[in-house]
């Protein structure tokens, strides 16, 4: 039941050619722009070329932009459109639909961070370690279930799409800036800017990804200590985790399935 | 055992009663309605029956199960067509049945179901590309996907055409004969007294009539109307006094209303026989339903708002 709930949800996105735009297209799209406008050298004062920053920035990008964004609104819109309500009255068990949703963003998360990555790859020589693949993999699925959680709290929070649609874009295109995954690093950040983006888990998620590949940060990742040398991302994982479950805590406690908040 | 008994259901919003003390209970294979103006509380009702909404007090069995903590065993043998349409537009009609096919143990067969509602020429269109009525047939056609013993429909046929509704209503009588049991709700007498074995009329949350069309005529429009055509004249003096007081005269005719109106008829036709005094237009009615059914409901506002008046 999961599995045909998984694949129903995939093909209703499948035929939504706007999300199909703003989830996989549109972070290739700024990757190849940024890349070939700022030009794919050295960024100055670092070891990583241009695409090497936002290859996996903006696959990061492309993934929360399906688990956060796309999540958040669809399932506002099918709340509007009383689908959830229906699917309520049906014997499918609910938390089987809020999981396959789940899962179907996970999945289109995975393809929109392969697009980007392959093309990377490709074309712009983003290097690949095959010690650090695991980690990347394991950061990408904590960042999508975090994510998740957080695009459900929305849409629990809040009464319409509209107002889910606000909300989304208001947290997180400021957050994006100052996390790593639209502007590369290119001077000194103000202190109380690290702080606050270090609150939140959008940079976690961007760093542990792209340490993944980055020659100067060695290691396979499963590492507490964070050093400038070292790719070390389980405390990334670890605040991602924490927004990840008292998100998915509130929002469960919060969520209705009807309009008008009966059920 | 009923399939749906209700015991003195209460549900206020904000204090405001939206329904009040409500009883009934459905047998088996009975189609039964709640007829009611806009904000009866008709979906109210419905709704906590579906196990959508919580009630305040009162009891309801549903097929043996209290909605309010039911789940799957519940849901696999009801039946919900809501009053708002519910559908992904991007879906083709069959998809969006075999979606819902698949939540229950036996569903219907795709092609039966959809040549049921009649929609199997449209199988293959998006939903979006359907009309109000091809659509309200889809939702019809989830409501029975799992092959129900107990069907509710809010208010199926409000704003089709006269034609999708008479469709609806066959497809309704047809589920009738299947055995199933139909809870349903409408704003239209004549739509109730076609699909319904009993009707409950439902005013600002309380049952103010209930029974068959048959029963309803006969309690609360147990009168026979006999009227004929005036024009401008007055009556002639001639008319006999015991008539006179049971007549009033109304755009150019003059209306009897009487119980029994056998003597009424004799009296009426030997005075005009007798003074050559033509009956124009004589007729004989019994008041309609929809005549009941405005009564009933126009009597309860006013009633309520002269109280609210002082
Ligand atoms: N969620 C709600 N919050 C507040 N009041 C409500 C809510 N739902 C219904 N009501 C009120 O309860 C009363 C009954 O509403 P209900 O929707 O049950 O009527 P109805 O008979 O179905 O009307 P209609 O024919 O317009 O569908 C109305 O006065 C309505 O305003
Ligand atoms: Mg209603």
């Amino acid at each position: 039941m999961l599995f045909w709930q998984t694949l129903y949800q995939l093909r209703l996105f499948s035929r939504r050619p706007a999300a199909l735009f703003f989830v996989i297209i549109m972070p290739l799209i700024m990757f190849v722009v940024f890349t070939v406008l700022f030009g794919n050298e050295l960024i100055p004062g670092t070891e990583v070329t241009t695409a090497q920053f936002y290859a996996p920035a903006l696959a990061v990008f492309g993934a929360v932009q399906a688990c956060y964004t796309y999540l958040a609104v669809s399932t506002a819109t099918a709340r509007d459109q009383g689908v959830l309500k229906r699917i309520r009255g049906t014997p499918l068990a609910p938390i089987t639909y809020i999981l396959a949703r789940i899962l179907a963003v996970t999945a289109i998360a995975i393809a929109a961070v392969l697009v980007v990555m392959v093309v990377g790859i490709l074309f712009f020589g983003v290097a690949v370690f095959p010690e650090k693949l695991p980690m990347a993999a394991i950061s990408l699925f904590t960042g999508c279930f975090s994510f998740a959680a957080l695009g459900m709290l929305v849409c629990a929070l809040s009464r319409s799409s509209e107002t889910t649609q606000a909300v989304v874009s208001a947290t997180l295109l400021p957050l994006a800036f100052i996390s790593d995954v639209f502007i590369r690093p290119f001077r000194e950040i103000p202190q109380w800017v690290t702080t606050l983006s270090d609150i939140f888990p959008l940079k976690h998620f961007s760093t542990s990804f792209s340490h993944a590949f980055r020659a100067d940060k060695a290691g396979s990742g499963f590492n507490w200590i964070i050093g400038d040398e070292i790719y070390a991302a389980l405390p990334n994982l670890a605040v991602m985790a924490a927004w990840g479950i008292a998100a998915a805590a509130i929002a469960a406690y919060t969520f209705k399935w009807d309009p008008k908040g009966e059920i | 055992m009923h399939p749906i008994t209700v015991d003195n259901l209460s549900k206020s919003y904000g204090g405001q009663m939206a329904v009040n003390a409500v009883s009934l209970s459905v047998d088996a294979g009975e189609t039964f309605a709640l007829l009611g103006p806009n904000g009866a509380g008709k979906t109210t009702i419905i709704e906590i029956l579906e196990g959508y909404r919580k009630r305040d007090s009162g009891t309801v069995s549903i097929l043996g199960f209290d909605p309010q903590t039911a789940e799957r065993a519940f849901r696999e043998r009801i039946g919900i067509v809501l009053q708002s349409t519910a559908l992904e537009p991007d879906l083709t009609v069959r998809e969006t049945i075999d979606v819902y096919a698949r939540f229950y143990p036996r569903p219907l067969a795709r092609d039966d179901l959809l040549s049921l509602v009649g929609l199997a020429d449209n199988a293959q269109k998006r939903v979006s590309a359907l009309s109000g009525g091809q659509q309200r047939r889809l939702e019809i056609a989830l409501g029975l996907v799992g092959d129900p013993d107990l069907i509710f429909l809010d208010e199926p046929t409000t704003g089709l055409d006269p034609d999708a509704r008479r469709n609806i209503w066959n497809l309704i009588l047809e589920l009738n004969q299947f055995g199933k049991t139909i809870l349903l709700s409408s704003h239209y007498m004549d739509e109730v007294e076609a699909l319904a074995h009993r009707i409950a009329v439902l005013v600002d949350g309380q049952i103010v009539a209930e029974g068959t069309s048959h029963s309803l005529r006969e309690i609360h429009g147990g009168y026979t109307e006999i009227r004929f055509h005036v024009g401008n004249d007055d009556l002639p003096g001639s008319f006999p006094a015991p008539l006179r007081q049971i007549t009033f005269i109304e755009r150019g005719w003059a209306v009897l209303e009487a119980r029994n109106p056998t003597p009424v008829l004799a009296d009426l036709t030997k005075w005009a026989f007798s003074q050559q005094f033509d009956l124009a237009h004589l007729s004989v009615t019994q008041p309609s339903l929809e005549e009941i059914y405005l009564t009933l409901t126009r009597g309860r506002r006013s009633e309520r708002d002269g109280r609210g008046a002082k």
